[in-house]
């Protein structure tokens, strides 16, 4: 008996041992198998907290500061902690209802957060109301308080070139991984443009926290810790004088005004108008003020006229017409053409004004004779060396093309718009095929019809011209992190040559512009001790008034700065873009402006609220 | 009478258990420091921290086990039924003489210190149960001294469940059953129990409509297989019946049960909606420390959930999450294997013993381990219901770890003694 009954140890122990055996099995599932364990834990115990860099200053080309950071503190809700919430002590301390209160709970729950996901409660506390709270933080179980910087703008100037910094949101996380919604970014200006170099790293801290939610030191003494890097300084090639003038001249008018220094391509100076102070697209009010500026219809204030407004160059164009004859053999400084108040052959259109007549090159720029440049216009189109329309205007359009005309500069002003040279096919489009020719487009000679050019264009073929035929891509920054050699900036160091390169042509027309200055257009601008070369326009448009155009540089010999000024529906080239070009550029080369008069005349005057049409309307 | 005459006490004793005791404490110990680590007391032997008195315990424990060492083996069998008798007195007193603590009339406080007699219950029953079973005209087939064993077993576990509140403490005693179960007790009762386990747990989960149906086929199955005479047709009748009767009286025992065990049954099957955050929180917490530890561990005093205190009683019931964090499945499986390998040891141990007392005790003291083991482990990676009970060897306190060595070191006395004539 005692035997057989000493077999049921077998039993007993191989119960124990499948016992044991199960207890191993359930062990390996949850613990090598099954990895969802592991994710609750990291989610309960730990707190990622980003870190999140500084972003890169920007300064101006003598390091005059144009924007820097301040802090400013986001309290960051994470529903699931939340527990044993004095709501009304909580509601007090930030200011707001219970309402309010609910209504972020509630959106700190729903997708794209989660109860488990800290997103933000309270955006950009100032620092005296995070110093308040702060203090009592530590009885809000849930909640804490992220550091962030926001941008300032101590000289509130060139707010649309700087652009303005916004959020990341969904679509921006799938696209760029390395952000996360709600993360800032540059949205426009050379804060999108510059945003990889501008916002440096995101650092990554892993707290241990308890069951209570205090924490508890850093996980594995930061060993997975990341440290943010910040972001890098930009110098841009702006002149903050400069640029402040030009928006103090600009202020109450439409238009703009883009300054480049032609030897290096530097932009020296862009203003669009009217604009706005960039601290308003920053902090708490952001949104309201955003909403506020984007829905001004009338003055538009978030639209870069400079780089996104394309306008008929007007007679400016005259001098890219007179270049692309005598590089095609039509026209010799020499040339003579007629002049009848306009253009004889096709009745007197395009109009002209009184001039004398005939007349050769320098005058005809001097004086922007319509007539002249639509002979020469009608030369280039029927050369003879092509036998063929369409030959001759498609050699016409690739010069344009050459100069930067209907063609983005690839600059590194964020959002640039093309422009506009219409092609053959266009044009076969419009009139049918070969039922057009020279005369059909005559206005294309003086810049006016279906061409279209933006200020920042426009500058860099004066560029082009005070260079002879040649340019850098027009650029807003000179420097990275005080390095002028940064790769990012390799493309700006590339020449480029117009196909015209022979510079006694561009000599001829700067002979011709320099006419436009002693006795043509712009003979009542003078800068004391500095020659300039010059070309007024006056740009006929659909929507009202003729802009008033002009394009310059200086000196005449070795130049400094060119300059393209458009002032919407302002009229005459020479009556209001002229004075302000010559008082940006007497800024800049001489330091100060001696025609205190004339720089009264433009910063007072509001072409703004005056009607955009004219009860008679004048022409050139 | 002829005696092997022993140089001193210590010749005959088993020292590979000891070194497994000794193994299990002091890995015990080191987890209890993880557990409540507390970086202001980083010294183990802090006082005034739980590893601290722990240290005390241990050292007390080591001062019992050689004190017991010391005894007499006689005295063991001679006071079996006194010892018994006065432990069974302390259980019922406690409740009356003593102080509550945390809702708990199980204490007796000595200042700080605290001492639960139930604890002590499990020994004194066992050396109980080994006088009385190994008396060589008692035959546990008899049904009267069936009767008596259980009484041995059942006063005791009465009186801690319903005098003392104390579920896990008190259904240690139905373990038992392994050592009846090695003297003889008729396997139809292993059975029945495993039986009446398995259907309340389907009685709970499947509609208890098909259950009756399935046991109704189930009997008609078997009669095509039997001998259908009379008496084995009865048997089937009546085995059938037991099981529909056990399956309608679960949901009778389920609605009697309180409200908090109902829980943690629910918990256990995963009926309804298990709040994670209110009654299924410890076993969720449990499973995330155990699961969060991966192959091979975060590291000692590396574990996050047990440190920071997410699991509720990480020292005592819950040690085996520390284990399961910082060590992984490597030492979560090692702390299993050497529990069992101690508790099979033991088994192999009271196999060896000449005298039936000597056996029965030792077959008393692998069922105690193993029970403990089966639930406290259990429980934790949702595989048994939340018992209180702790983790022999490793869950902290001083009554638990007194009660378990003296439990071991009797039985290793009675075993130095094993080439001894009968008793």
């Amino acid at each position: 008996m005692n035997n057989t009954l000493s077999e049921r140890k077998y039993i007993i122990i191989g119960v124990f041992v499948l016992v044991g055996l199960a207890f191993i099995a359930r062990l390996f599932y949850i613990q090598v198998i099954d990895d969802s364990y592991k994710l609750d834990a990291r989610n309960q115990a730990f707190r990622y907290t980003t870190e999140f860099p500084v972003r890169g200053y920007i300064y101006d080309r003598k390091n005059k500061l144009l924007v820097y950071n301040e802090a400013a503190y986001d309290l960051m809700v994470t529903p699931k902690e939340v527990k044993e919430l004095d709501t009304a002590d909580f509601c007090k301390l930030l200011d707001i209802t219970k309402d309010d209160f609910l209504k972020k709970m509630k959106k700190a729950v729903q997708a794209p957060n989660s109860p488990r996901k800290p997103s933000i409660f309270e955006k950009q506390l100032s620092p005296q109301d995070y110093a308040a709270l702060q203090e009592r933080l530590y009885r809000f179980h849930g909640f804490f308080v992220q550091s962030r910087t926001l941008r300032k703008y101590p000289m509130k100037i060139a707010a649309n070139m700087l652009g303005y910094i916004g959020e990341a949101d969904k679509d921006m996380t799938e696209r760029d991984p390395y952000y996360n919604e709600g993360d800032y970014l540059g949205i426009s200006g050379v804060e999108k443009t510059y945003e990889k170099v501008l916002r440096g790293k995101k650092g990554m801290h892993i707290l241990m926290v308890d069951v209570n939610n205090s924490p508890k030191g850093s996980y594995m003494n930061g060993l997975y810790d990341t440290i943010a890097q910040p972001g890098k300084s930009l110098q841009s090639t702006l002149d903050a004088d400069l640029q402040l003038y030009g928006e103090q001249l600009m202020q109450n008018k439409v238009g703009s005004i883009v300054a480049i220094e032609p030897q290096t391509g530097e932009v020296l100076a862009l203003v669009t108008s009217p604009s706005y102070d960039p601290n308003l697209l920053v902090g708490r009010a952001r949104n309201k003020n955003f909403s506020k500026l984007y829905l001004d219809t009338i003055r538009v204030p978030l639209f870069n006229r400079a780089t996104m407004a394309s306008y008929p160059p007007g007679s400016t164009f005259k001098l890219v017409e007179s270049l692309i004859g005598q590089q095609e053999g039509v026209l010799t400084p020499e040339t003579k053409y007629p002049c009848s108040a306009g253009y004889a052959p096709l009745g007197g259109h395009p109009k002209c004004e009184v001039h004398p007549s005939p007349l050769a090159l320098y005058d005809a720029i001097g004086y922007s004779c319509n007539s002249y440049f639509s002979y020469v216009f009608k030369s280039i189109i029927e050369n003879k060396k092509y036998h063929d329309t369409y030959k001759a205007f498609e050699a016409w359009r690739n010069i344009a093309l050459s100069f930067n005309i209907g063609r983005k500069t690839n600059s590194d002003l964020a959002n640039e718009l093309r422009g506009n040279i219409p092609s053959i096919k266009y044009y076969d489009k419009v009139f049918g095929k070969g039922a057009w020719k020279a005369s059909t487009v005559i206005s294309l000679g003086i810049g006016q019809a279906e061409m279209g050019i933006t200020p920042l264009q426009n500058a860099n073929v004066a560029t082009i011209i005070a260079n002879k035929g040649w340019y850098y891509t027009p650029h807003i920054v000179k420097a990275i992190n005080d390095n002028p050699n940064d790769t990012t900036l390799n493309r700006f160091k590339v020449k480029h040559n117009t196909a015209i390169t022979d510079p006694t042509i561009y000599d001829n027309v700067i002979e011709g512009m320099s006419h436009v200055t002693e006795s043509g257009t712009a003979h009542l601008l003078k800068i004391e001790g500095v020659e300039y070369c010059a070309k007024t326009g006056t740009a006929e448009n659909p929507h009202g008034r003729d802009h008033s155009v002009f394009v310059a540089f200086a000196p005449k010999n070795n130049p400094k700065i060119a300059i393209a000024v458009l002032v919407e529906n302002a009229g005459w080239g020479a009556s209001w873009a002229g004075p302000i070009a010559t008082l940006m550029m007497e800024k800049y080369l001489n330091g100060k402006v001696v025609r205190k008069d004339l720089e009264k005349t433009m910063m007072d005057a509001n072409l703004i609220d005056q009607p955009k049409w004219e009860p008679k309307k004048k022409k050139k | 009478m002829e005696r092997k005459v022993s140089s001193n006490i210590f010749s005959d004793v088993d020292w590979v258990t000891v070194l497994l005791y000794l193994l299990l404490i002091t890995m015990g110990w080191l987890n209890i420091y993880s557990a409540v680590y507390n970086e202001d007391h980083h010294v183990i032997t802090d006082m005034s921290q739980k590893y601290g008195k722990q240290l005390l315990w241990i050292g007390t424990s080591l001062l019992i086990a050689l004190i017991i060492l010391i005894i007499d083996e006689k005295f063991y069998t001679a006071f079996a039924y006194l010892i018994y008798g006065v432990f069974l007195l302390a259980c019922i007193a406690v409740p009356f003489l003593g102080r509550e603590v945390k809702g708990s009339r199980s204490w007796f406080r000595f200042g700080d210190f605290g001492i639960q007699p139930a604890e002590f219950m499990k020994f004194a029953a066992n050396l109980a149960i080994a006088k009385f079973l190994s008396n060589q005209f008692i035959k546990i087939s008899d049904y009267r001294n069936t009767i008596i064993t259980l009484l041995i077993i059942g006063v005791p576990l009465i009186v801690i469940k319903v005098l003392q509140d104390e579920t896990g403490l008190a259904i240690v005693f139905v373990t038992f059953i392994f050592t009846l179960y090695r003297e003889g007790l008729s396997v139809n009762y292993l059975l029945l129990g495993f039986t009446a386990i398995v259907l309340f747990v389907l009685a709970l989960m499947v509609n208890n409509i098909y259950l009756f149906v399935i046991i109704g086929s189930l009997c008609v199955v078997a009669t095509l297989f039997i001998k259908r005479n009379r008496k084995n047709l009865f048997v089937v009748a009546v085995v059938g019946l037991i099981a529909c009767s056990m399956v309608k009286g679960t949901s009778t025992v389920y609605e009697h049960m309180e409200e908090h065990q109902k829980v943690r049954i629910d918990v256990l099957l995963g009926r309804g909606t298990v709040n994670l955050k209110k009654e299924g929180y410890n076993v969720n917490q449990a499973k995330i420390a155990i699961g969060s530890g991966g192959f091979a561990g975060k590291g000692y005093l590396n574990g996050t959930q047990t440190k920071y205190d997410f699991v509720p009683e990480q020292d005592t019931d819950f040690i085996f999450c520390t284990v399961g964090e910082e060590w992984g499945f490597l030492g979560s499986s090692l702390v299993i294997i050497l529990e069992l390998v101690l508790i099979i040891k033991v088994i192999f141990m009271a196999e060896r013993q000449r005298s039936a007392f000597s056996r029965i005790y030792g077959y008393g003291v692998a069922s105690v381990l193993f029970f403990h083991l089966t639930i406290n482990v259990g429980m934790t990676i949702g595989l048994a219901p939340v018992i209180g009970i702790p983790l022999p060897f490793f869950s902290y306190g001083g009554s638990s770890l007194w009660s378990f060595t003296i439990l071991l070191f009797i039985f290793i006395k009675l075993d130095s003694h094993r080439l001894s004539i009968l008793r």
